[in-house]
């Protein structure tokens, strides 16, 4: 076989993530808030890319779900971590149910908890669509994001309503959205590497060929949707936890729409490609906070547009799809054999 | 009883008879063809078998067990595959890729040992991809192993899909028109090739194919499809000499 001995990939890719967790400790204590919070926003918006990847990706399924996972995690995680005490002021309209009034737990099982949840919710919606021959899932995810902020508008006792849930603790750092970044990433290099990322990639390419080759459809897309559900409550306990006020209206289309843009942009199917463009993207959506800014350009006075990130959003989108449909990666990925045989000239495609 | 038992299957589409009472047995070991003008229904019949269409009437019987209406990924599973005739690889996978998705249905590791790499998943993982190049080396691809299948050349996507059904471990393998776009030098090859598969697979072969050359070389017996209806069945002499062959053929070149 070609390529390098898995050994000494191991150990450059352990070697990597050293160096990425030498400059956390760094960036931790010596950058400023603000800055933290863009590097947080990074690696969270890295998880919610792949997530969505994994399906509309790797799977060629067209879900838009994502917002509506991630607020399934943002509320568990939310409930599971704020005290009793932060609870009660939280919920002076109408009282919390009292189950979870003393509800209590770590981060982790809070972001565990946060991923399973979003993954039955993922699974009760995908299952029965999933069954259907031809594409409705698009249409069901998109019913299912509007749908789950107008409940938890609803379910007061749950979720307080409109009034949202303030003072989440705010247990979100550099090394818990890294740390979960670089797991996600790992475990989907895992997962397409394996048969069963196989049969994923082999129902994307052709359905009746991968149905023909004896992959049951069924079980393989409620997988991957349901993983891709797991990763998104994940992402969005992060956000809970990083951002300590969230409400329903948070988690609306545009949401989606965002992490879609940045799965396109950084090329379907490509694991590399959505790390970069969503640490890219994240990073000029922080820079384009300024065209919403008023602006004294001297001679003239622009007053703030609110939205108009949006309508570069869309811009960017648009030329995308008309221009760079591949994206920045296509579905190529960066590998450490790509990255050390570049010295010694093109690479071979095939050798023995 | 035979391993495989058609019996009066009938297909429509809205009000469109494209096979009409449809029967066959395919016996162990048999290469058995399906010939036809355009249009005459080859590949529907070869599609309600394989259980991407449900016949309207009619059963098909594998092996004694009924499949009529299963879905496709259960009948491969018991031991029917198929190639297609407007070829259908999973062209941005490998050519081992290809062969590998196709070994899927005999894993026996769960999800969770597959993503914890468990020494049992390794195991399986290791062998499929031994035998997955042990197939590509019989169908003389192995040094393409590592290509994108898309971009191999027509006739060598052919031998892929061949191969790729192999890996599926089938008792019957289904063929729609593996020869077609082949020049002579290569369908000389394919059928020779489909004889020594049919031998170290333990094979039984039901194809389709519009090359006279290949069929009448290759089938030991012979179904004639026109407009759905069967009309003759017979071996290779029987079906040249048949006059209602003739002239389901006529305008249409007997040896292309
Ligand atoms: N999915 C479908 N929906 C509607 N009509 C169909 C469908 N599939 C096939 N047909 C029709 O059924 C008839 C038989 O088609 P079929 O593809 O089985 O022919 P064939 O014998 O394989 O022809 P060819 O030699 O061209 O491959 C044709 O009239 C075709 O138009
Ligand atoms: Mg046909």
């Amino acid at each position: 076989m070609m390529g390098l001995k898995s050994i000494n990939r191991i150990f450059l890719s352990i070697a990597a993530i050293a160096v990425v967790f030498a400059f956390l400790i760094w960036a931790q204590g010596n950058l400023d808030a603000y800055k933290v919070r863009i590097l947080n926003l990074c690696a969270i918006n890295i998880i919610l890319t792949l997530s969505l990847n994994l399906t509309n990706g790797f799977t060629g399924l067209f879900s838009l779900g994502t917002a509506g996972f991630m607020a399934v995690g943002a509320y568990v995680s939310a409930l599971l971590t704020m005290s009793p005490e932060v609870k009660a002021m939280n919920f002076f309209m109408v009282p919390i149910n009292p189950a979870l009034a003393h509800l209590n737990a770590p981060f982790i099982v809070a972001l565990i908890l946060a991923g399973l949840i979003s993954a039955l919710v993922g699974f009760l919606i995908g299952a029965p669509v999933l069954k259907l021959k031809g594409d409705y899932l698009a249409i069901a995810t998109l019913g299912f994001g509007e749908i789950i902020s107008v409940i938890f508008t609803n379910t007061q006792t749950i979720t307080n309503g409109a009034l949202g849930l303030k003072g989440i603790p705010q247990y979100t750092n550099l090394y818990w959205s890294w740390g979960t970044a670089i797991v996600v990433i790992l475990g989907l290099i895992t997962l397409l590497n394996s048969s069963y990322g196989r049969a994923f990639k082999a129902i994307r390419e052709d359905e009746i060929a991968a149905q023909a080759m004896g992959v049951n459809l069924f079980y393989h897309k409620v997988l991957s949707f349901s993983l891709s559900a797991f990763i998104a409550g994940i992402g969005g306990a992060l956000l809970a936890n990083l951002i300590s006020t969230i409400d329903p209206t948070m988690f609306r289309f545009f949401l989606t729409y965002q992490i879609l843009l940045m799965v396109v942009l950084g090329g379907m199917g490509s694991i590399t490609g959505s790390c970069i463009s969503a640490f890219i993207m994240t990073v000029i959506m922080e820079l384009l906070r300024v065209v919403e800014s008023p602006m004294n350009l001297g001679f003239i006075n622009i007053p703030g547009i609110p939205g108009m990130r949006m309508v570069v959003f869309a811009v960017i989108l648009i030329v995308v799809v008309l221009f760079m449909r591949q994206g920045i990666m296509g579905e190529k990925e960066i590998t450490w054999d790509m990255l050390l045989r570049k010295g010694a000239g093109r690479h071979e495609s095939s050798g023995s | 009883m035979s391993l495989l038992e058609v019996k009066n299957i009938t297909i429509k589409f809205g009000g469109l008879t494209a096979v009409s009472d449809f029967s066959l047995s395919l016996e162990k070991g048999e290469i058995v063809g399906l010939i036809g003008p355009n249009g005459a229904g080859k590949t529907t019949a070869f599609n309600a078998i394989t259980g991407i269409y449900r016949p309207v009437s009619g059963s098909v019987h594998f092996n004694g067990t009924d499949i009529t209406g299963m879905l496709p990924d259960k009948i491969t599973k018991l031991g029917i595959a198929r190639t297609f005739q407007n070829i259908r690889l999973f062209s941005n996978l490998s050519v081992l890729e290809n062969v590998l998705v196709a070994h899927h249905l005999r894993l026996k590791s769960s999800f969770a040992a597959a993503m914890m790499r468990l020494p049992g998943y390794l195991r399986e993982e290791n062998a499929m991809r031994k035998e997955a190049l042990e197939l590509l080396e019989s169908v003389r691809l192995t040094k393409f192993a590592n290509e994108k299948a898309g971009s191999l050349p027509y006739g060598q996507q052919r031998r892929l899909e061949i191969a790729r059904a192999l890996a599926t471990h089938p008792r019957i393998l289904l063929l729609d028109e593996p020869a077609a776009g082949m020049n002579p030098k290569e369908s000389q090859e394919l059928m020779e090739f489909i004889g020594e598969i049919r031998d170290e697979f333990d094979l039984s072969i039901f194809m389709i194919e519009h090359h006279m050359q290949v069929v009448m070389g290759v089938c030991e017996r012979i179904l004639v499809l026109d407009h759905g209806v069967t009309i003759a069945e017979g071996n290779p002499a029987e079906i040249q000499g048949n006059q209602k062959v003739i002239e389901a053929y006529l305008g249409v070149e007997m040896d292309a």
